[in-house]
Protein backbone atom coordinates (compact mmCIF):
# COMPACT_ATOMS: atom_id res chain seq x y z
CA UNK A 1 0.00 0.00 0.00
CA UNK A 2 1.75 2.89 -0.74
CA UNK A 3 1.73 6.14 1.73
CA UNK A 4 0.15 8.79 2.20
CA UNK A 5 2.86 11.57 2.91
CA UNK A 6 4.63 10.42 -0.69
CA UNK A 7 1.66 9.54 -2.47
CA UNK A 8 0.46 13.81 -1.83
CA UNK A 9 3.74 14.86 -2.79
CA UNK A 10 3.71 12.97 -6.47
CA UNK A 11 0.77 14.27 -6.90
CA UNK A 12 2.37 17.72 -6.73
CA UNK A 13 4.33 16.13 -9.07
CA UNK A 14 4.53 18.26 -12.14
CA UNK A 15 6.00 17.91 -15.71
CA UNK A 16 7.88 21.40 -15.93
CA UNK A 17 7.81 23.83 -18.81
CA UNK A 18 10.68 26.09 -19.85
CA UNK A 19 11.05 28.30 -22.71
CA UNK A 20 12.91 25.07 -24.70
CA UNK A 21 13.08 21.95 -22.62
CA UNK A 22 11.10 19.87 -20.65
CA UNK A 23 11.35 18.27 -17.24
CA UNK A 24 10.50 16.08 -14.77
CA UNK A 25 8.76 13.69 -17.73
CA UNK A 26 8.58 10.42 -16.17
CA UNK A 27 6.63 9.28 -13.30
CA UNK A 28 8.16 7.84 -10.49
CA UNK A 29 5.60 5.87 -8.10
CA UNK A 30 6.69 2.31 -9.24
CA UNK A 31 8.43 0.01 -6.56
CA UNK A 32 11.95 0.79 -5.75
CA UNK A 33 12.17 4.41 -6.73
CA UNK A 34 11.40 5.83 -2.99
CA UNK A 35 13.46 4.17 -0.36
CA UNK A 36 11.25 2.52 2.34
CA UNK A 37 7.90 3.13 0.44
CA UNK A 38 6.55 0.63 -1.19
CA UNK A 39 4.45 1.98 -4.30
CA UNK A 40 3.27 -1.24 -6.16
CA UNK A 41 0.26 -1.28 -7.68
CA UNK A 42 -2.77 -1.72 -5.12
CA UNK A 43 -6.69 -2.44 -6.80
CA UNK A 44 -8.04 -0.22 -3.84
CA UNK A 45 -6.16 2.84 -3.77
CA UNK A 46 -6.52 2.76 -7.52
CA UNK A 47 -10.32 2.72 -7.12
CA UNK A 48 -10.50 5.32 -4.32
CA UNK A 49 -8.20 7.96 -6.45
CA UNK A 50 -8.97 7.33 -9.72
CA UNK A 51 -11.61 9.46 -11.47
CA UNK A 52 -13.72 10.60 -14.48
CA UNK A 53 -15.25 13.79 -15.06
CA UNK A 54 -17.01 15.27 -18.44
CA UNK A 55 -16.62 18.63 -19.84
CA UNK A 56 -18.80 17.73 -22.84
CA UNK A 57 -20.85 15.04 -23.89
CA UNK A 58 -22.13 14.76 -27.19
CA UNK A 59 -22.59 12.03 -29.68
CA UNK A 60 -19.87 12.79 -31.86
CA UNK A 61 -17.16 14.87 -29.45
CA UNK A 62 -16.83 14.25 -26.05
CA UNK A 63 -14.31 15.73 -23.95
CA UNK A 64 -13.29 14.34 -19.90
CA UNK A 65 -10.57 13.89 -17.90
CA UNK A 66 -9.17 11.10 -16.34
CA UNK A 67 -7.12 11.78 -13.46
CA UNK A 68 -4.87 10.02 -10.49
CA UNK A 69 -4.00 6.94 -13.45
CA UNK A 70 -0.76 6.09 -14.83
CA UNK A 71 0.09 6.78 -18.32
CA UNK A 72 0.44 3.47 -19.26
CA UNK A 73 -3.08 2.83 -18.78
CA UNK A 74 -4.16 6.22 -19.97
CA UNK A 75 -2.23 5.46 -23.37
CA UNK A 76 -3.87 1.73 -23.62
CA UNK A 77 -7.31 3.39 -23.75
CA UNK A 78 -6.21 5.90 -26.60
CA UNK A 79 -5.13 3.45 -28.50
CA UNK A 80 -7.54 0.74 -27.92
CA UNK A 81 -9.99 3.76 -29.27
CA UNK A 82 -7.81 4.10 -32.64
CA UNK A 83 -7.12 0.44 -33.35
CA UNK A 84 -8.94 -2.48 -31.76
CA UNK A 85 -12.85 -1.25 -30.89
CA UNK A 86 -14.94 -3.54 -33.85
CA UNK A 87 -16.87 -1.18 -36.44
CA UNK A 88 -18.45 -2.40 -39.41
CA UNK A 89 -16.93 -0.95 -43.04
CA UNK A 90 -17.41 -1.54 -46.52
CA UNK A 91 -14.91 -4.22 -47.39
CA UNK A 92 -15.68 -5.69 -51.18
CA UNK A 93 -16.92 -3.51 -54.01
CA UNK A 94 -18.40 -5.22 -56.65
CA UNK A 95 -18.50 -3.27 -59.68
CA UNK A 96 -20.81 -3.47 -62.77
CA UNK A 97 -20.57 -0.39 -64.37
CA UNK A 98 -18.70 2.68 -63.86
CA UNK A 99 -18.01 4.90 -66.31
CA UNK A 100 -17.41 7.76 -64.45
CA UNK A 101 -13.81 9.54 -64.67
CA UNK A 102 -13.09 8.45 -60.48
CA UNK A 103 -10.87 5.05 -61.67
CA UNK A 104 -12.41 1.79 -60.13
CA UNK A 105 -10.31 1.10 -57.28
CA UNK A 106 -9.90 4.95 -56.23
CA UNK A 107 -13.66 4.32 -56.05
CA UNK A 108 -13.76 1.49 -54.08
CA UNK A 109 -11.44 2.74 -51.87
CA UNK A 110 -13.26 5.76 -51.01
CA UNK A 111 -16.09 3.86 -50.76
CA UNK A 112 -14.38 1.72 -47.83
CA UNK A 113 -13.93 5.10 -46.21
CA UNK A 114 -17.16 6.39 -45.74
CA UNK A 115 -18.36 6.14 -42.12
CA UNK A 116 -21.29 3.20 -41.75
CA UNK A 117 -24.14 4.08 -38.74
CA UNK A 118 -27.35 2.41 -37.60
CA UNK A 119 -29.21 0.39 -34.79
CA UNK A 120 -26.24 0.03 -32.63
CA UNK A 121 -27.73 -3.29 -30.85
CA UNK A 122 -28.00 -4.76 -34.11
CA UNK A 123 -24.31 -3.84 -35.60
CA UNK A 124 -23.06 -5.40 -31.85
CA UNK A 125 -25.24 -8.62 -32.98
CA UNK A 126 -22.85 -8.61 -36.49
CA UNK A 127 -19.95 -11.11 -36.45
CA UNK A 128 -17.01 -11.62 -38.03
CA UNK A 129 -16.32 -12.52 -41.30
CA UNK A 130 -13.05 -14.06 -41.90
CA UNK A 131 -12.00 -13.36 -45.10
CA UNK A 132 -9.64 -15.02 -48.14
CA UNK A 133 -5.66 -15.44 -46.14
CA UNK A 134 -3.29 -13.79 -48.48
CA UNK A 135 -0.75 -16.37 -47.57
CA UNK A 136 -2.63 -19.08 -47.68
CA UNK A 137 -5.18 -20.10 -50.30
CA UNK A 138 -6.63 -23.04 -49.52
CA UNK A 139 -7.29 -21.32 -45.54
CA UNK A 140 -11.02 -21.92 -45.09
CA UNK A 141 -13.27 -18.55 -45.36
CA UNK A 142 -16.57 -17.34 -44.13
CA UNK A 143 -19.53 -18.17 -46.16
CA UNK A 144 -21.48 -15.03 -46.14
CA UNK A 145 -24.75 -14.74 -44.15
CA UNK A 146 -26.93 -12.19 -42.89
CA UNK A 147 -24.92 -12.19 -39.12
CA UNK A 148 -21.65 -11.27 -41.13
CA UNK A 149 -22.46 -8.66 -43.57
CA UNK A 150 -24.33 -6.23 -44.88
CA UNK A 151 -24.75 -5.65 -48.51
CA UNK A 152 -25.42 -2.10 -49.87
CA UNK A 153 -26.26 -1.06 -53.14
CA UNK A 154 -25.34 2.13 -55.44
CA UNK A 155 -27.10 3.08 -58.50
CA UNK A 156 -27.20 6.11 -59.80
CA UNK A 157 -26.65 7.57 -63.69
CA UNK A 158 -25.86 11.14 -64.64
CA UNK A 159 -28.78 12.44 -67.29
CA UNK A 160 -29.20 16.01 -68.97
CA UNK A 161 -31.71 17.89 -67.16
CA UNK A 162 -34.99 19.08 -69.29
CA UNK A 163 -33.68 21.62 -71.61
CA UNK A 164 -29.69 21.09 -69.98
CA UNK A 165 -28.32 20.25 -73.54
CA UNK A 166 -30.22 23.84 -75.33
CA UNK A 167 -28.71 25.61 -71.75
CA UNK A 168 -25.50 24.16 -72.08
CA UNK A 169 -25.15 25.72 -75.87
CA UNK A 170 -26.64 29.28 -74.65
CA UNK A 171 -23.13 29.30 -72.02
CA UNK A 172 -24.85 27.94 -69.14
CA UNK A 173 -22.41 26.10 -67.18
CA UNK A 174 -24.11 25.65 -63.43
CA UNK A 175 -24.28 21.25 -63.22
CA UNK A 176 -27.21 21.85 -61.18
CA UNK A 177 -29.68 23.58 -64.61
CA UNK A 178 -27.48 21.14 -66.90
CA UNK A 179 -27.49 18.02 -65.42
CA UNK A 180 -29.61 15.25 -62.83
CA UNK A 181 -27.67 13.30 -60.92
CA UNK A 182 -23.99 14.85 -61.93
CA UNK A 183 -23.02 14.27 -58.05
CA UNK A 184 -22.67 10.64 -56.40
CA UNK A 185 -22.94 11.19 -52.33
CA UNK A 186 -22.67 8.78 -49.60
CA UNK A 187 -26.68 8.71 -48.88
CA UNK A 188 -27.39 7.21 -52.16
CA UNK A 189 -25.91 3.61 -50.92
CA UNK A 190 -28.98 1.77 -50.14
CA UNK A 191 -28.94 -0.77 -47.59
CA UNK A 192 -30.52 -4.00 -48.63
CA UNK A 193 -31.09 -6.39 -45.24
CA UNK A 194 -31.14 -9.86 -45.75
CA UNK A 195 -32.63 -12.75 -43.60
CA UNK A 196 -32.69 -11.76 -39.97
CA UNK A 197 -31.33 -8.42 -40.33
CA UNK A 198 -35.04 -7.11 -41.43
CA UNK A 199 -35.71 -8.25 -37.03
CA UNK A 200 -32.33 -6.99 -36.14
CA UNK A 201 -32.59 -3.54 -37.05
CA UNK A 202 -34.46 -1.37 -35.83
CA UNK A 203 -36.87 0.47 -39.06
CA UNK A 204 -35.86 3.62 -37.77
CA UNK A 205 -32.24 2.98 -37.73
CA UNK A 206 -31.35 1.33 -40.92
CA UNK A 207 -27.73 0.91 -41.76
CA UNK A 208 -26.55 4.28 -43.81
CA UNK A 209 -23.89 6.75 -43.89
CA UNK A 210 -22.94 8.44 -40.99
CA UNK A 211 -23.16 11.79 -43.20
CA UNK A 212 -24.96 11.65 -45.99
CA UNK A 213 -23.38 14.66 -47.97
CA UNK A 214 -19.91 12.65 -48.29
CA UNK A 215 -19.38 13.33 -52.19
CA UNK A 216 -18.13 9.72 -53.41
CA UNK A 217 -17.80 11.25 -57.83
CA UNK A 218 -19.01 13.34 -59.43
CA UNK A 219 -20.60 12.48 -63.41
CA UNK A 220 -21.34 14.12 -66.66
CA UNK A 221 -24.63 12.89 -68.64
CA UNK A 222 -24.16 9.25 -69.69
CA UNK A 223 -22.01 8.50 -67.18
CA UNK A 224 -23.44 5.63 -64.34
CA UNK A 225 -22.28 3.94 -61.48
CA UNK A 226 -23.65 0.88 -60.51
CA UNK A 227 -21.93 -1.20 -57.43
CA UNK A 228 -22.77 -3.72 -54.72
CA UNK A 229 -20.81 -3.29 -51.66
CA UNK A 230 -20.33 -5.69 -48.51
CA UNK A 231 -19.78 -4.03 -45.38
CA UNK A 232 -17.94 -6.65 -42.51
CA UNK A 233 -16.62 -5.56 -39.44
CA UNK A 234 -13.10 -4.78 -38.29
CA UNK A 235 -10.75 -3.35 -36.08
CA UNK A 236 -8.64 -0.20 -36.98
CA UNK A 237 -5.50 -2.20 -36.62
CA UNK A 238 -6.34 -3.88 -39.63
CA UNK A 239 -7.52 -0.58 -42.03
CA UNK A 240 -8.03 2.89 -40.57
CA UNK A 241 -11.65 2.59 -42.12
CA UNK A 242 -12.29 0.42 -39.19
CA UNK A 243 -11.34 2.84 -37.04
CA UNK A 244 -14.44 3.88 -34.82
CA UNK A 245 -13.34 7.46 -33.56
CA UNK A 246 -11.77 10.68 -35.72
CA UNK A 247 -9.39 10.96 -33.62
CA UNK A 248 -9.41 10.21 -29.48
CA UNK A 249 -6.21 11.76 -28.12
CA UNK A 250 -5.11 13.17 -24.73
CA UNK A 251 -3.26 16.30 -23.38
CA UNK A 252 -1.79 16.85 -19.93
CA UNK A 253 -3.44 19.41 -17.75
CA UNK A 254 -1.77 22.68 -17.76
CA UNK A 255 -0.64 24.74 -14.85
CA UNK A 256 0.26 28.32 -14.36
CA UNK A 257 2.12 29.63 -11.16
CA UNK A 258 2.20 33.03 -11.19
CA UNK A 259 5.29 32.97 -8.65
CA UNK A 260 5.76 36.50 -7.94
CA UNK A 261 2.78 39.60 -8.70
CA UNK A 262 2.54 40.62 -12.21
CA UNK A 263 0.44 43.97 -11.82
CA UNK A 264 -0.81 47.27 -14.20
CA UNK A 265 -0.29 47.03 -17.92
CA UNK A 266 2.18 44.07 -17.29
CA UNK A 267 -0.86 42.07 -16.26
CA UNK A 268 -2.67 43.09 -19.45
CA UNK A 269 0.26 42.11 -21.50
CA UNK A 270 0.84 38.58 -19.69
CA UNK A 271 -3.03 38.12 -20.47
CA UNK A 272 -2.69 38.34 -23.81
CA UNK A 273 0.20 35.42 -24.18
CA UNK A 274 -2.37 33.25 -23.14
CA UNK A 275 -5.69 32.09 -25.30
CA UNK A 276 -8.80 33.97 -24.44
CA UNK A 277 -10.30 32.83 -20.56
CA UNK A 278 -7.13 31.40 -19.37
CA UNK A 279 -5.68 34.90 -17.32
CA UNK A 280 -7.99 37.43 -15.67
CA UNK A 281 -7.40 40.68 -14.40
CA UNK A 282 -8.55 41.48 -10.74
CA UNK A 283 -8.11 44.42 -8.68
CA UNK A 284 -5.44 44.53 -5.74
CA UNK A 285 -7.24 44.22 -2.73
CA UNK A 286 -6.07 45.93 0.82
CA UNK A 287 -5.79 42.29 2.40
CA UNK A 288 -3.22 41.27 -0.70
CA UNK A 289 -1.60 44.40 -0.62
CA UNK A 290 -0.75 44.19 3.32
CA UNK A 291 0.13 40.41 2.72
CA UNK A 292 2.55 40.75 -0.38
CA UNK A 293 5.36 43.34 0.16
CA UNK A 294 5.62 43.34 -3.81
CA UNK A 295 2.19 44.14 -4.08
CA UNK A 296 2.69 47.44 -1.40
CA UNK A 297 0.92 50.78 -2.92
CA UNK A 298 -0.77 48.83 -5.61
CA UNK A 299 -3.85 48.73 -4.09
CA UNK A 300 -6.52 49.72 -6.91
CA UNK A 301 -4.39 48.46 -9.80
CA UNK A 302 -5.18 45.40 -11.72
CA UNK A 303 -3.43 42.27 -11.15
CA UNK A 304 -3.23 38.76 -13.25
CA UNK A 305 -4.74 35.66 -11.96
CA UNK A 306 -5.15 32.26 -13.29
CA UNK A 307 -8.66 31.63 -13.74
CA UNK A 308 -8.72 28.52 -16.18
CA UNK A 309 -5.79 26.71 -17.15
CA UNK A 310 -7.39 23.77 -18.88
CA UNK A 311 -8.05 26.07 -21.99
CA UNK A 312 -4.41 27.13 -22.29
CA UNK A 313 -2.68 25.44 -25.32
CA UNK A 314 0.92 25.75 -23.52
CA UNK A 315 2.07 27.94 -26.45
CA UNK A 316 4.69 29.01 -24.00
CA UNK A 317 5.10 32.44 -25.28
CA UNK A 318 4.80 34.43 -21.70
CA UNK A 319 8.10 32.42 -21.67
CA UNK A 320 9.99 34.79 -23.82
CA UNK A 321 8.96 37.95 -22.48
CA UNK A 322 11.84 39.05 -20.05
CA UNK A 323 9.71 40.34 -17.98
CA UNK A 324 7.58 37.44 -16.60
CA UNK A 325 10.68 34.86 -17.11
CA UNK A 326 11.09 34.62 -13.53
CA UNK A 327 7.15 35.66 -12.39
CA UNK A 328 5.85 32.53 -13.97
CA UNK A 329 6.07 28.60 -14.03
CA UNK A 330 4.69 26.36 -16.45
CA UNK A 331 3.96 23.04 -15.89
CA UNK A 332 1.55 20.09 -16.45
CA UNK A 333 -0.30 17.93 -14.15
CA UNK A 334 1.63 14.45 -14.51
CA UNK A 335 -1.69 11.78 -13.82
CA UNK A 336 -4.50 14.53 -15.19
CA UNK A 337 -5.19 13.15 -18.85
CA UNK A 338 -8.19 15.78 -20.48
CA UNK A 339 -8.93 12.77 -23.36
CA UNK A 340 -10.87 14.02 -26.46
CA UNK A 341 -12.69 11.51 -28.28
CA UNK A 342 -14.81 12.01 -31.68
CA UNK A 343 -16.68 9.03 -33.12
CA UNK A 344 -17.51 8.83 -36.60
CA UNK A 345 -20.69 8.06 -36.04
CA UNK A 346 -21.49 4.05 -35.59
CA UNK A 347 -20.81 4.20 -31.83
CA UNK A 348 -21.44 6.98 -29.32
CA UNK A 349 -18.42 8.83 -27.94
CA UNK A 350 -19.03 7.90 -24.55
CA UNK A 351 -19.87 4.76 -24.84
CA UNK A 352 -16.71 4.15 -27.12
CA UNK A 353 -14.18 4.88 -23.86
CA UNK A 354 -16.97 2.26 -21.63
CA UNK A 355 -15.61 -0.21 -24.54
CA UNK A 356 -11.89 0.47 -24.67
CA UNK A 357 -11.61 -0.06 -20.77
CA UNK A 358 -13.77 -3.49 -21.56
CA UNK A 359 -11.72 -4.35 -24.12
CA UNK A 360 -8.44 -3.57 -22.19
CA UNK A 361 -9.92 -6.21 -19.23
CA UNK A 362 -11.10 -9.30 -21.78
CA UNK A 363 -6.73 -8.62 -22.91
CA UNK A 364 -5.83 -8.54 -19.49
CA UNK A 365 -7.97 -11.71 -18.85
CA UNK A 366 -6.35 -13.27 -22.02
CA UNK A 367 -2.91 -12.41 -20.47
CA UNK A 368 -4.03 -14.23 -16.97
CA UNK A 369 -5.18 -17.28 -18.54
CA UNK A 370 -1.54 -17.43 -20.74
CA UNK A 371 -0.12 -17.02 -17.17
CA UNK A 372 -2.07 -19.64 -15.45
CA UNK A 373 -1.40 -22.24 -18.30
CA UNK A 374 2.16 -21.79 -18.20
CA UNK A 375 2.68 -22.32 -14.69
CA UNK A 376 0.61 -25.64 -13.88
CA UNK B 1 -20.07 12.58 -98.37
CA UNK B 2 -23.27 11.59 -98.13
CA UNK B 3 -24.32 7.72 -97.55
CA UNK B 4 -25.88 7.54 -100.83
CA UNK B 5 -22.31 8.22 -101.70
CA UNK B 6 -20.30 5.96 -99.76
CA UNK B 7 -22.51 2.92 -100.44
CA UNK B 8 -22.34 3.18 -104.23
CA UNK B 9 -18.69 1.71 -103.16
CA UNK B 10 -18.39 -2.12 -104.10
CA UNK B 11 -16.57 -3.35 -101.48
CA UNK B 12 -19.78 -1.72 -98.93
CA UNK B 13 -22.10 -3.60 -101.05
CA UNK B 14 -20.57 -7.02 -100.43
CA UNK B 15 -20.19 -6.25 -97.17
CA UNK B 16 -23.74 -5.65 -96.88
CA UNK B 17 -25.05 -8.39 -98.04
CA UNK B 18 -22.93 -10.55 -95.81
CA UNK B 19 -25.53 -9.09 -92.86
CA UNK B 20 -26.67 -12.19 -90.61
CA UNK B 21 -29.63 -11.25 -89.49
CA UNK B 22 -29.90 -13.87 -86.29
CA UNK B 23 -26.38 -12.60 -84.89
CA UNK B 24 -26.37 -10.25 -81.92
CA UNK B 25 -26.24 -6.79 -82.04
CA UNK B 26 -23.42 -4.60 -80.19
CA UNK B 27 -24.17 -1.17 -79.10
CA UNK B 28 -21.64 1.36 -79.78
CA UNK B 29 -21.84 5.08 -78.92
CA UNK B 30 -21.33 8.25 -81.63
CA UNK B 31 -18.30 10.21 -80.96
CA UNK B 32 -20.26 13.12 -82.45
CA UNK B 33 -24.45 13.08 -81.15
CA UNK B 34 -23.24 10.67 -78.56
CA UNK B 35 -26.68 8.37 -79.01
CA UNK B 36 -26.51 4.97 -78.82
CA UNK B 37 -25.78 2.57 -82.10
CA UNK B 38 -26.90 -1.13 -82.43
CA UNK B 39 -24.73 -2.76 -85.18
CA UNK B 40 -24.55 -6.26 -86.33
CA UNK B 41 -21.85 -8.27 -87.88
CA UNK B 42 -20.68 -6.68 -91.42
CA UNK B 43 -22.88 -3.60 -90.84
CA UNK B 44 -21.38 -0.30 -92.00
CA UNK B 45 -19.87 1.50 -89.25
CA UNK B 46 -21.78 4.52 -89.16
CA UNK B 47 -24.35 6.38 -86.73
CA UNK B 48 -27.80 6.15 -87.92
CA UNK B 49 -28.88 9.58 -85.99
CA UNK B 50 -25.84 11.45 -87.73
CA UNK B 51 -23.67 9.74 -90.19
CA UNK B 52 -20.68 10.13 -88.16
CA UNK B 53 -17.99 7.17 -88.94
CA UNK B 54 -16.51 7.29 -85.61
CA UNK B 55 -17.52 4.88 -83.03
CA UNK B 56 -16.94 4.19 -79.47
CA UNK B 57 -16.77 0.68 -77.61
CA UNK B 58 -18.42 0.82 -74.41
CA UNK B 59 -17.75 -0.08 -71.23
CA UNK B 60 -18.45 -3.97 -70.45
CA UNK B 61 -21.27 -4.82 -67.75
CA UNK B 62 -19.68 -7.82 -66.61
CA UNK B 63 -18.85 -7.81 -62.74
CA UNK B 64 -15.34 -6.37 -61.55
CA UNK B 65 -14.98 -7.30 -57.70
CA UNK B 66 -12.60 -4.74 -55.34
CA UNK B 67 -11.47 -4.43 -51.42
CA UNK B 68 -11.86 -0.91 -50.26
CA UNK B 69 -8.18 -0.57 -49.59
Amino acid sequence: MPSLTSLTFLSLQRVGINAETVTNVSSTDFPGHWPGEDHSWDLEHFKQHVQVQFHTNHELDSSFSLTRIDTSLANAFRRILLAEIPTLAIESVFIFQNTSVIQDEVLAHRLGLIPLCGDRSAISWLKWHRGPAHDDPDAKQDELTDYNSCVLELEVACEWADGGLAKAAQGETNPDVLYKNHSVYARDLIWKPVGRQHDKFDKAQPLKAANPDILIAKMRPGQSIRLVVHAFKGIGMDHAKFSPVATASYRLLPTIDIVRPIVGAEAKKFARCFPKGVIALEKVTRDDARKNKELEGKEGEVKAVVKDPMRDTVSRECLRHPEFKDKVKLGRVRDHFIFRVESTGQWASDELFLESVRLLRVKCERVKRGLEALTR
Amino acid sequence: MSAQGYSGNPAVQVTNQLVDNNSRSVEYLCGDCDSVVALKRGEPIRCRNCGHRVLYKQRTNRMVQFEAR
